[in-house]
């Protein structure tokens, strides 16, 4: 108890000797960083829902407010719908593949194999290639050629795997193409789709896997050794053991994915280019459209803006349950 | 039985990883006479460089990758050096020097690190050109470090969590102020963090597409993955040059990858904030 107080004592004489002054510098030398987010990120953000809201439709600089016309007029368009008809697509098939395979992929490095390591490096090594490279690879594979079949078609067809040939990113088919009344957009998967979620999903399954396997190895083995003595075969003990105890990685996995995948521009920008007739095109895609080739920045700075909330409903909250989780911690 | 198993699907799914650079590779070293569609998955049959020659120097319609493989460079080092710099103080700061409302102020920082660049671009070019660094290296290179300060000091401050604050109140008993306590005591402790984030800024700077494409209009000026991009949209390319040319741009990355790989790993999991 006295050296208990003794060390309170001691912190606190330091304390005051930790003057005001190394406080203020501590601050100061924060404070370029916290302008230049201020500026960069909240100021631009800020400065973007303005122009949304304006009448800043052609190149010729006009400011005049206009409310929400520019987002009316998108929701009305067939193309952006047809753009959150892909990104909703592609972000659902490419979280679910993602997880479940990242989640297999731990599940056998995890199952102490020789050589884990170099598998281990094998699955994440596309983690460190730029989209763009896995863009013009994987366009090459996923190319069926018109006369002649090229890439995974010819691979296919050397194996004799000839029902596994498709038309891959040259589809413009939606499936199974359902009308809803009121939308201007035919509903589900657009085919061109696949290929372009395969290609992420090689790119990135090998950081859910990463995800997993920190998980994994957290997992105490005397909880799993229990329930073996206790007679669970390794399937229950994986139902019953391994999974819930994953369930806060694949929370953090899921929003870390979801937003690269509601961000994605480079990967399609070079493997598609958002065809065929728009069929992989996503909002991002069609924002430097907008801003860069038509000149409607207000239609631009609109679609933005929808891009950032969707990305928002999904951080904000998990920002602060990760801040008010450390504080507990503390 | 089992195990065989085993290694059977995890050796397949192996060959199924690297089958994308086994094409780049087998065919970036063709001959041009070798180079046809229905020959893209044979091994060559003789070593040539030629199809690497081409996009590394161009000719024949094709823009080479030289001048923007030292674009990139120019722009990456020094802001990895930049990010790597920042990142450690604020990361110091804001875990050895709490101050009233500074873990509201890392929240705010933080969520710059999940934003869609979109939502900043149309501003971003706006100011980028009034204060004239619009189509320069330095305006990429700003860009890339600002954008850089959320991960950055996230990984440092982590990093810095984990340092006895004893040590810093030790310095204090000492006399040491706020510049030695970082000089003598944290900077020593630093090393790994400085490696995972050099290493996470590298890769990341060195693979970003969309800012490379915004803010350098001048051909001259573009960064290796705005390249690669344009050589793979001109109809006059040929494939193997692509190839080549993708090659080309994954080279660096993976490299350090390869070298490095367990700090790059430790990158990407701070990404996922609690990793």
């Amino acid at each position: 108890m006295t050296i208990a107080r003794a060390t309170t004592a001691r912190r606190e004489h330091v304390h005051r000797r930790a003057t005001s002054r190394d406080r203020l510098i501590a601050f100061l030398m924060l404070l370029p960083s916290l302008a230049a987010i201020a500026i960069f990120v909240y100021g631009f953000i800020a400065y973007t829902g303005y122009i949304s809201l304006t009448n800043y439709t052609t190149s010729r600089p006009d400011l005049t407010f206009v409310g929400f016309d520019n987002y009316a007029q998108l929701f009305n368009q067939r193309r952006f719908q047809e753009n959150v008809r892909n990104l909703i697509v592609f972000t659902a098939f490419f979280l679910v593949t993602c997880l479940l395979f990242g989640l297999f992929l731990a599940l056998l490095v995890d199952s102490r194999v020789k050589g884990e390591s170099i598998f281990r490096s094998i699955y994440l090594f596309p983690m460190a290639v730029s989209f763009i490279v896995t863009g013009v690879a994987w366009r090459w594979l996923f190319t069926p050629g018109d006369l002649e079949p090229t890439g995974l078609n010819l691979l296919f067809e050397r194996m004799g795997l000839d029902i596994l040939k498709a038309r891959w990113i040259a589809d413009a088919r939606v499936w199974p193409n359902i009308e809803v009344p009121g939308l201007k957009v035919r509903l589900w998967v657009p085919l061109a789709m696949i290929p372009v979620v395969a290609a992420a999903v090689w790119q990135m399954s090998g950081f859910c896997m990463a995800m997993y396997l920190a998980g994994l190895r957290g997992i105490p083995e005397e909880i799993k050794e229990a329930a073996r003595v206790d007679g669970c075969s390794e399937l229950q003990v994986l139902r019953h053991i391994t999974l819930p105890l994953l369930r806060p990685i694949t929370l953090s996995a899921i929003i870390v994915l979801t937003h690269i995948s509601l961000k994605t521009f480079d990967l399609i920008m070079t493997m598609t280019g958002g065809g065929p007739g728009n069929k992989t095109e996503v909002p991002s895609l069609y924002m430097y459209e907008l801003r860069f080739s038509q000149f409607n920045t207000a239609g631009a700075a609109a679609v933005a803006t929808i891009l950032l909330l969707m990305v928002s409903v999904l951080i904000v909250p998990y920002l602060l349950y990760n801040r008010r989780a450390q504080s507990v911690e503390r | 039985m089992a195990r065989a198993l085993l290694y059977c699907v995890m050796i397949a799914l192996a060959f199924a990883f690297v089958l994308p650079v086994y094409l780049l590779v087998i065919t970036s070293l063709k001959d041009f006479s070798e180079v046809s569609l229905n020959r893209m998955w044979d091994l060559p049959t003789r070593f040539s460089l030629e199809s690497f020659n081409r996009a590394w120097n161009g000719g024949q319609g094709t823009t080479g990758m030289r001048g923007s493989f030292l674009n990139s460079i120019i722009v990456v080092i020094p802001a990895t050096v930049i990010s790597c710099l920042l990142g450690s103080m604020n990361g110091y700061v804001l875990s050895k020097w709490k101050f009233r409302g500074s873990e509201t102020l890392f929240t705010l920082l933080l969520f710059g690190m999940f934003i869609p660049y979109q939502s900043i671009l149309v501003p971003l070019v706006a100011v980028l050109s009034s204060v004239g660094l619009y189509g320069t290296l330095p305006g990429l290179m700003l860009t890339h470090i600002v954008y850089g300060i959320p991960i950055t000091t996230l990984i440092f401050r982590n990093y810095y969590a984990s340092v006895p604050q004893e040590l810093v109140e030790a310095g204090q008993i000492d006399g040491a102020g706020f510049f030695r306590i970082y000089r003598e005591i944290m900077l020593p402790l630093s090393a790994p963090g400085f490696v995972v984030v050099a290493i996470w800024q590298f890769t990341s700077i060195w693979n970003e597409f969309l800012f490379g494409l915004i803010i350098t209009n001048d051909p001259r000026l573009r960064p290796v993955t705005v390249a690669l991009q344009n050589m793979s949209g001109s109809q006059f390319t040929q494939w193997n040059v692509q190839m080549a040319g993708a090659l080309i741009v994954a080279l660096p990355t993976l490299v350090v990858y390869i070298f490095l790989g367990r700090y790059f790993l430790r990158g990407l999991l701070a990404g996922s904030l609690k990793g």
